[in-house]
């Protein structure tokens, strides 16, 4: 191997590349404590859902403006309220 | 990369004139002569003859299409029309089965029954609750038998189906001729061409049949109904409905209409079904791109090492 740069890793190591992708901040953080690890997995995925349906709902209407239900809702619920009175 | 660098390693024209000129001339040979080794033209032309016949008469053969059927008892095809709520990203206009619903109810079910269909089914979809309990109380059920083993009458419930016009299968033959009405709750899956076979075929009654049609006693002619006879008369008419939002109810919008309706009542999932296949198309693209990533990821060492082999210097 000419020209192999030193490096603080033992060479059996090299063919890992030479920088993780994941900060420091996750390994020390996230994936010392099981509980924390798994309890964070759970809410992302709690929160993700929550974003993604609202926005994905919020596309959806706006393909379909004035042809759901809910559009023309309120036509028949205030004539059914006049009607009472 | 291994297979294209050994490629490139090897000469390429030097390999194929070697294999070309190895063939033709042979170093010994145990054939007559260089004369029969080229196939005579006799040979060739014969070949050719056969191999054409072969491909003619396949052709022939599988390219006809068979028709069991005249063109007349096909039907006439109906056109393709571009259906708003056909399309990948739209759901039903919602108004538009409201008013087909009034459509059915006006015009069609006084003949064609919706038995699939519940009433509590309209409720959130294009009628309030109390519009929903009202018009289901205008219907008789049969209640289950009281203590002395009698049936009565009750009125409508949200969860009752929507009853039929007929008592059954011979009464309605009866009534329309020998001609049975058919259930209209999934007509447009149960129909080849669905929506514009159907709206065809309500708005494609000629005013009189054509000259050298035979149109049946009793018969309508219709080119769109599979042998042009048809039970059913023309029953949508300009006018003959007046919808409550102010839509002028010509015949092809009350067409229209009705069509989307009797497409909800086939398909009533529709609308979820739709909003469900855009977020999973969504979510399994982002999924996709992660995996692709990964495989990269975890890829990168092994495509970009290098091996090389370093031979053992002999010592002297």
């Amino acid at each position: 191997m000419a020209g192999a740069v030193r490096s603080p890793r033992p060479d059996r190591f090299r063919y890992l590349p030479a920088r993780l992708p994941f900060p420091r901040i996750f390994k020390r953080g996230l994936f010392r404590r099981n509980a924390v690890y798994l309890t964070s997995i759970f809410g992302a995925a709690f929160a993700f859902e929550l974003a993604f349906d609202t926005a994905s709902n919020k596309i959806w209407d706006s393909f379909n403006r004035g042809r759901q239900w809910k559009d023309i809702k309120y036509q028949y619920v205030n004539k059914a309220e006049e009607d009472d009175e | 990369m291994l297979a294209r660098t050994v490629l490139r390693s090897v000469p390429f024209r030097g390999v194929a004139r070697q294999s070309l000129n190895k063939t033709s001339t042979r170093a010994s040979s145990s054939a007559a002569g260089a004369e029969s080794a080229s196939s005579p033209f006799h040979l060739t032309l014969t070949a050719s003859a056969a191999t054409a016949v072969a491909l003619g008469s396949a052709a022939y053969l599988y390219g006809q299409e068979a028709f069991a059927m005249t063109p007349a008892e096909e039907g006439l095809h109906p056109t393709a029309y571009p259906w708003e709520h056909a399309k990948w990203n739209k759901t039903f206009d919602h108004q538009a089965l409201r008013r087909g619903f009034q459509v059915y109810r006006e015009v069609c079910a006084s003949c064609h029954s919706l038995t699939r269909v519940p009433w509590r089914s309209f409720v959130g979809v294009m009628h309030t609750v109390d519009e929903m309990k009202a018009m289901a109380e205008e219907n008789e059920y049969d209640t289950e038998p009281n203590d002395q083993g009698e049936i009565e009458k009750r009125p409508g419930k949200l969860s009752d189906y929507i009853p039929a016009p007929y008592k059954n299968e011979e009464a309605a033959r009866a009534a329309n001729g020998g001609a049975l009405p058919p259930d209209l709750s999934l007509i447009v899956k149960g129909r080849h061409g669905g929506c514009n076979y159907i709206f065809s075929l309500l708005t494609g009654y000629p005013d009189e049949p054509p000259a050298g049609a035979v149109v049946g006693e009793g018969m309508n002619f219709n080119p769109y109904f599979p042998g042009t006879g048809i039970a059913m008369g023309r029953v949508l008419f300009d006018g003959v409905v007046e919808y409550e939002d102010g839509t002028p109810a010509t015949t092809s919008q009350m067409a229209k209409d009705v069509v989307e309706f009797l497409n909800w009542a086939a398909e009533p999932e529709m609308d979820d079904r739709k909003k469900m296949g855009v977020k999973a198309i969504a979510l399994l693209t982002g999924l996709f791109a992660v995996s692709v990533w990964v495989k990269r990821y975890k890829w990168a060492p092994i495509k970009t090492r290098k091996i090389v082999y370093s031979p053992p210097v002999s010592r002297r």
